[in-house]
């Protein structure tokens, strides 16, 4: 068992929970994930590591309320139980000095983002960082980011909180000023990283992306989480999550996303009827 | 010469029920059937089926002592060299093994030795309430002899553990999976092998002494260099074959097609077959075509009737003699309803608008001149192509190493297809210290296999503690 230390609640449908599980924080590395399964009845869900403290023995996870896995776990509260944490999983982001780094994350993305900007300025990157969400209320870690980041940049699809428009938008602006760019790490939705790597494709702009395929064990046993990549069947949890992003095949990783969907709103609808409390007489 | 008697057949749920639901199918021997079955061996001297099995078990030994009633003893004495004998007595493919030798064999059907020994198993569980633990004449020393991690606890590391544990070191298994037991949890299905079965099982190998910690992939968490640096004197890898293999066809990738592995963990370890209770789903359409022909194929044709497919198809690039399926197998799909389309191949998916599944083209097959493996290699007849309307496929053409510990460890030697390279002998790798087996070195086999070489590399890690720890080495058989 994996005791949660804290629980944040960051946005409306956005929790954070610190947990103890001191192996996986002693080795976790950038762009790696973990996952959690809460009971012995739920899911295996991914999740990537946000932070993770190695004295305190902790990792940190941020997730949003989606299907009822998500919705599950976020009813859970600091000093609750999650039955199995497997980590730290996944290749490490390739991080090295580049020289100047773009790294973009949208919405629940910018939690994932946050160790690998850390990491591109600790390896003496001078960084650049977008990050936005749909409306100011889903917008986290503006703070953190700051903190890691040689410039900031914030969006919101609605113009409630920094500029109105899309993280992509800074993203062109910068490239039509000229700014010299070595590499773009871009972690979001998949159309968001989708745009990106079509802005940087033209320019020959190495662009890496972190991929979030349906997996079932992320060791690589199942193949779940197949992408084609460059032409070629790869696995998410050993052979990524990154990926380059103008070798991604978009469309089969949008529609394969997708293999589930009845069932992801089933399983939700059930949960929310069991747990809308009822109200008696 | 007298005619021999035809062995005691085994009670079996009926096709037409079983073929729905996930209750085991075979359901074992009464105690009358067991006597009777016990009493049909000759008891030969030079015992042929003992050498034919991979764990070396006193075969004629412990039919003995069920023929005579003492079905406790009959338990024990396979426990001396099988810690997992309900396991084996379920799944083990004893037709190539122990009853291929059989002297009965010859002129009629060998003893069920496998019936036998799953009769004796249960019999002990049943009588025990446990994992049996009273009848562990392995009982384990009190003071351990040295600290030995065990990585994976399919049964080549079962295995290994409890041997380990009986021969007196402080055994850990490593597991990647929130539950033990590898592809005895997630790929055997219910049906083959009750999961009450397996835990109690493994209970019995805990009982020894061994410690279990789930959730920890060696090579992410801990490397292999770092147990040795940490107080493991040496290490046996049995992290088995999870990596399933494709057919690199167009469409592949296409939602409705799944690795045998994907689709049987979806079923076995998440329990989907229990959805929505147990939220992880599994996609079964009407149709189902599950590419190739060995036991996962069966597993998977099986489990698709069960989860309510209207058809299943095996397609089968090579003829029926070639399958590799168990016989049993075979049969119990056959009666349960899957059609087999042989000597077909598919070449393309076909999928519809959003992605999914809908149909594969097929083109037959014919037999030409033998190949390497001496079977007839099948050859594509011109102009065969059809297209066959499915909505799910399962591709279960084999599996290879699982490639995180290699991934973690580049002096660890491996062949091309990423199966650790081990000494025949000891099983040692390249590293010294560090042992390896079953599927991890062979590629996917049998679970028997897994097991004799979880036993072999065990005795030989004592050997090579003894000898690191200045100890006297142990006398008698090796094995």
């Amino acid at each position: 068992m994996y005791t949660i230390v804290r629980k944040e609640r960051l946005a409306d449908v956005v929790t954070l929970l610190e947990v103890q599980a001191s192996a996986i924080a002693a080795k976790a590395r950038a762009g790696q994930f973990a996952i959690v399964r809460l009971r012995e009845d739920t899911e295996r869900i991914p999740l990537t590591l946000s932070d993770w403290g190695r004295e305190a023995g902790t990792i940190t996870i941020i997730f949003q309320h989606v299907g009822r896995s998500t919705h599950e776990l976020a009813l859970v509260e600091a000093g609750d139980a999650i039955r199995d944490v497997v980590g730290p999983l996944g290749k490490p982001t390739e991080v090295e000095r580049f020289g100047t780094v773009v790294c973009i994350g949208g919405g629940i993305g910018v939690a994932e983002l946050r160790p690998i900007a850390r990491a591109m300025k600790e390896a003496g990157n001078t960084v650049i960082s977008i990050i936005g969400a749909r409306d100011k209320s889903l917008l986290i870690l503006e703070d953190e980011m700051r903190a890691f980041s040689d410039e900031l940049y914030v969006t919101t699809d609605n113009g409630s909180y920094g500029r109105r428009g899309f993280v992509s938008d800074v993203l062109r602006d910068l490239m039509a000023a000229g700014r010299k760019i070595d590499l773009v790490y871009a972690i979001g939705p998949v159309p968001m990283m989708r745009v990106i790597a079509e802005q940087t494709r033209p320019h020959g702009l190495r662009t890496l992306v972190s991929l979030d395929a349906i997996m079932v064990d992320g060791t690589g046993m199942c193949g779940a989480c197949r992408v084609t990549v460059g032409g070629e069947t790869r696995f998410t949890c050993v052979d990524g999550p990154d990926f380059d992003a103008h070798q991604v095949d978009w469309d089969e990783l949008v529609a394969r996303k997708k293999m589930y969907l009845a069932e992801e709103k089933e399983t939700l609808a059930r949960f929310h009827e069991a747990n809308s409390g009822g109200c008696c007489s | 010469m007298k005619e021999i008697a035809g062995r005691e057949p085994m009670p079996r749920q009926s096709p037409g029920i079983r073929r729905r639901n996930f209750e085991e199918v075979a359901l074992g021997y009464s105690v009358e059937q067991a006597v009777g079955e016990a009493k049909r061996c000759l008891q030969c001297k030079k015992k042929p089926c003992m050498a034919g099995c991979p764990v070396e078990i006193d075969i004629p030994e412990f039919i003995r002592l069920i023929a005579e009633g003492k079905f406790a003893e009959a338990a024990a004495e396979i426990k001396k060299t099988n810690a997992l004998p309900a396991i084996c007595g379920r799944v083990c493919p004893q037709e190539d093994q122990c009853e291929r030798v059989c002297v009965l064999a010859k002129r009629g059907e060998p003893v069920a030795v496998g019936r036998l020994e799953r009769f004796a198993a249960d019999w002990e569980a049943a009588r025990s309430g446990t994992a049996g633990s009273s009848a562990a004449i392995n009982a384990p020393p009190k003071d351990k002899i040295a600290k030995v991690a065990v990585i994976g606890s399919g049964p080549a590391g079962l295995t290994a553990a409890g041997e380990l544990a009986s021969l007196g070191y402080d055994v850990t298994i490593f597991e990647a999976l929130h539950d033990p037991g590898g592809v005895l949890a997630y790929g055997i299905p219910e049906f083959r092998l009750p999961r009450a079965i397996l835990s109690r099982e493994i209970e019995y190998v805990k009982s020894l002494g061994v410690r279990i910690e789930t959730n920890a992939i060696i090579g992410k968490l801990h490397t292999l260099r770092e147990l040795l640096e940490n107080g493991y004197s040496a290490i046996f890898i049995g992290t088995g074959a999870g990596l399933p293999q494709f057919m690199k066809i167009p469409g592949e990738n296409l939602n409705g097609v799944y690795s045998a592995n994907e689709f049987l963990t979806r079923v076995n370890l998440m329990k989907a077959y229990k959805y929505p209770e147990y939220p992880t789903p599994v996609k079964v359409g009407r149709s189902v075509a599950v590419i190739g022909a060995g036991n996962v194929a069966m597993d998977a044709a099986r489990c698709s009737l069960r989860l309510g497919a209207e058809e299943v198809a095996i397609v089968y690039r090579r003829s029926r003699a070639e399958m590799p399926a168990r016989e049993e197998e075979i049969e119990n799909a056959e009666e349960e309803g899957v059609k087999f389309h042989l000597l077909t191949v598919p070449v393309r998916f076909i999928g519809d608008k959003n992605g999914f599944l809908k149909a594969m083209e097929c083109v037959r097959m014919e037999l030409g001149e033998p190949d390497e493996s001496g079977r007839r290699r099948p050859v594509p007849i011109e102009g065969s192509e059809y297209i066959m309307e499915v909505d799910t496929a399962v591709v279960a053409i084999g599996q290879s190493p699982n490639p995180v510990v290699r991934q973690s460890e580049p002096d660890l030697a491996t062949t091309k297809w990423g199966g650790i390279v081990v000494d025949e002998e000891t099983s040692a790798t390249s590293i010294p210290g560090i042992y390896a087996g079953g599927d991890a070195v062979t590629g996917a086999a049998t679970v028997i296999t897994a097991m004799g070489a979880g036993r072999k590399a065990a005795h030989a890690i004592d050997k090579y503690i003894r000898a690191k720890l200045g100890l006297e080495q142990r006398t008698g058989s090796a094995r």
